[in-house]
């Protein structure tokens, strides 16, 4: 429990537009997560998607006017956290968009410097390690690329998972390697996508783990229906809801609600 | 070679579903990224080296003038020549001139990828000269009229059968499965052309200002008869080749083959300074280094500059999960992988090329493997940026593009939006967690389901719980 004595931090959370749409659970479990940490979470209203489509199709005039709009919805708060380090890398290339000089250039990188991926956060930025949580199970880890290479998460996810009470982490071949999502990638290069996401579901299922585990998730939704094409059992959950005991729900593709409810 | 870049989709379909290639595909990646990895991982200095590299390819681009003119002085001193060629044409125009000053009929050639960029075999063929490739892979692919689908393993799309079965052909010989005995027959039908060239083409990876001396790598020793037999020695080379002393060279070295085979060295490094002095036992009479920019200097000031300092190790194909789907012949002009998904534009325009720097998922694998750290990903959104400046990508997808920042620029509209659209997907995939069939994005259902929304929106749940908690 946070110490009372000291004003919680105040995040905005950047809830990403996949989260927002296809799997609200995995912004509930970053909320949850922050929460556990001593953290005010707070949900801008403003915020929309990081421009990542706009900006990897040379269209920069869009990310520029999406860029500002994000920089204004997130003024004020001493952290932005989101469960993607696709979009907080993005975030991380506002910077680039601008002219030196361009007053915006230097709110971008003010950005920059409180923007955070959830994992990385927790670790790197909190040094927490109050995890509460448990999954009886063996797992295997997609380390995806804009994360890894971009904001440097690697061991951050695994330290906060060892805290996980049963889990065991069973590392698959090549886990480094892209799931072929790649955002517009996939649509426009399907057959390639395809091969790419076929070895890593391979090497998944490989590992001998019973759930694909990921910080991403375009590439878990990418990687969640080419399993369910293939008919493999394997589940696939995003790293949070594992971190804030969240399994209880469905895992990604396999949910079976009631539709008059849910509408 | 033919450019077939705009016809990139339709070669990489083919690719993928062609055995043979998958299974060359296959060793490939078993092979060269593994060797990489444990020669770095034997090398503690290796980033710091790679840090050095970039700096002083830096230093060098920023130099370009200087140094290149200090090389042809010493080049010059050492009784060669230099021929500053502007385009392609000029280049191959040059060497046929030079080869007909020797009335050569028969021109030996060392690996080297910038007569693949001007062409050069063809236009020598078509003016009465035979050019002969020595190096094992690109000799295997002329007897196939083949061309290079990679940049240091040429042949590296072909098996063992292909290789047995083209010499079987050619040499009239009975067919061999054992790599020895291929090897000795390739050898032994060179051997006659190395004595019969009168022109040896090498090409260089590096020019040494200091010295005006060029050098190559190989792992064979084919480009030291090359260049050794004959009497004229032609190397061409592009201008972003050289570098200012010996010492700077061997920072190259170190880098180059750990980055490219994981060796420590090439077996073979070899300098040529000049032609055959009076005292000299062997060596040729005419030594001639033909300077090739073909674009290069126009990148230059340039956010392309970065590419300069690549020096063709290879490394970035090895490690790319797009390469290693398709391999290097689906990028349809010499240069493939991610460094040629920056080169090719440059060179034979954005308008062909477009297709190939949007094939990439910008993993980053590429930069992280990069000797001299060039930022490919960045450079190939570069070219995405051109294309989308020129109004040259496709109408569907700059129409998609449009309406979605139509609503992702208005949050409320967006919030309105993205609740309908998780509406409707939840509709279509009914009880069932996926979708097999999404209009507008056969692209994902053809090759998998689509997850469907758990519910609504976060935004709306979020706010539904923000007003209870208010109550």
């Amino acid at each position: 429990m946070p110490d009372t004595h000291t004003p919680p931090i105040k995040v905005g959370l950047f809830v990403t537009c996949l989260a927002d749409m296809f799997r609200p659970e995995v912004a509930f479990a970053t909320v949850k997560l922050l929460e556990q940490a001593g953290c005010e979470v707070d949900v801008p209203s403003a915020q929309t998607c990081c421009g990542q489509p706009a900006f990897n199709s040379g269209d920069n005039h869009n990310s520029r006017m999406i860029a500002r709009q994000t920089i204004a919805a997130f003024d004020g708060y001493r952290y932005v956290v989101g469960p993607s380090g696709s979009c907080i890398g993005m975030l991380h290339h506002y910077p680039e968009l601008f002219d030196d000089g361009d007053p915006w250039k230097a709110r971008a990188e003010e950005l920059k410097a409180r923007a955070f991926e959830i994992t990385s956060f927790l670790v790197d930025e909190l040094n927490f390690s109050g995890i509460h949580s448990t999954f009886t199970g063996k797992i295997t880890y997609h380390d995806s690329c804009s994360g890894l290479r971009e904001l440097g998460i690697k061991q951050q996810p695994r330290q906060l998972l060892s805290e996980v009470e049963g889990v065991t982490l069973s590392e698959m071949q090549e886990a480094e390697t892209c799931c072929g999502f790649g955002g517009t990638f996939c649509v426009k290069y399907p057959e390639i996508s395809n091969r790419m996401v076929s070895n890593k579901t391979g090497f998944a299922a490989d590992s001998g783990a019973e759930m694909l585990v990921g910080g991403d998730l375009g590439c878990l939704l990418n990687m969640a229906g080419k399993l369910k094409r293939e008919g493999r059992e394997m589940q696939v959950r995003h790293v949070v809801e594992l971190l804030a005991d969240m399994t209880q729900s469905p895992a990604i593709g396999d949910a079976d609600y009631d539709l008059g409810q849910e509408l | 070679m033919q450019i077939k870049s705009p016809e990139f989709k339709q070669s990489a379909r083919i690719a993928l579903q062609d055995v043979n290639l998958q299974k060359a595909l296959g060793n490939l990646k078993a092979g060269f990224p593994g060797k990489r990895a444990s020669a770095v991982a034997r090398m503690p200095e290796f980033d710091q080296l790679r840090d050095q590299a970039r700096d002083l390819k830096n230093h060098i681009l920023e130099h370009l003038d200087l140094y290149l003119d200090e090389f042809e002085a010493r080049v010059v001193e050492n009784g060669g020549q230099v021929h500053w060629c502007r385009t392609a044409d000029d280049a191959r125009q040059t060497i046929l001139q030079l080869c007909r000053e020797q009335d050569a009929k028969t021109v030996t050639k060392g690996k080297s990828m910038v007569t693949e960029e001007i062409n050069l075999n063809e236009y020598l063929e078509e003016n009465g000269i035979r050019p002969v490739e020595t190096d094992l892979g690109e000799y295997i692919l002329q007897l196939r009229g083949d061309h290079p689908s990679h940049i240091i393993a040429p042949a590296i799309h072909l098996n063992l059968e292909d290789v047995s079965e083209t010499f079987h052909q050619h040499h009239h010989r009975p067919k061999s499965d054992d790599p020895a005995v291929l090897m000795a027959e390739a050898r032994e039908m060179l051997r006659k052309e190395f004595v019969a060239a009168d022109v040896g083409i090498t090409g260089a990876n590096f020019l040494i200002a200091e010295t005006g001396s060029t050098m190559i790598v190989t792992n064979e020793g084919n480009g030291d008869l090359t260049q050794t037999l004959p009497k004229t020695h032609i190397v061409v080379s592009s201008i972003e080749k050289v570098v200012p002393t010996l010492e700077d060279a061997s920072l190259f070295l170190r880098l180059l083959a750990r980055s490219a085979t994981g060796q420590e060295f090439t077996v073979y490094n070899t300098l040529s300074s000049g032609n055959r002095r009076p005292d000299d036992q062997d060596g040729p009479e005419n030594f001639h280094v033909v300077l090739v920019d073909n674009g290069r200097s126009d990148m230059v000031g340039t956010q392309l500059q970065d590419m300069l300092r690549c020096i063709r190790c290879s490394a970035c194909m090895n490690h790319c999960p797009v390469y290693g789907a398709v391999g290097g012949h689906s990028y349809g002009w010499v240069y493939p992988g991610p460094m040629g998904s920056v080169l090719t534009p440059q060179m034979i325009g954005i308008e062909k090329a477009g297709l190939l720097p949007n094939a990439s998922t910008f993993c980053g694998k590429c930069e992280e493997v990069c000797p001299v750290r060039i930022p490919l990903p960045k450079l190939m959104r570069h070219w995405r940026e051109k294309e989308f400046e020129k109004h040259l990508s496709p109408k569907a997808v700059r129409w998609g593009l449009g309406s979605w920042a139509f609503f992702a620029t208005r949050p409320t509209l967006y919030r309105m939006f993205t609740a309908g659209a998780s509406r409707f997907m939840r509709i279509l995939g009914g009880k069932k967690g996926t979708i097999k069939k999404l209009p507008l994005a056969a692209g994902w259902t053809d090759h998998r389901d689509m997850p469907t929304p758990t519910g609504k929106t976060f935004m709306q749940q979020w706010q539904a719980r923000q007003q209870q908690e208010k109550r």
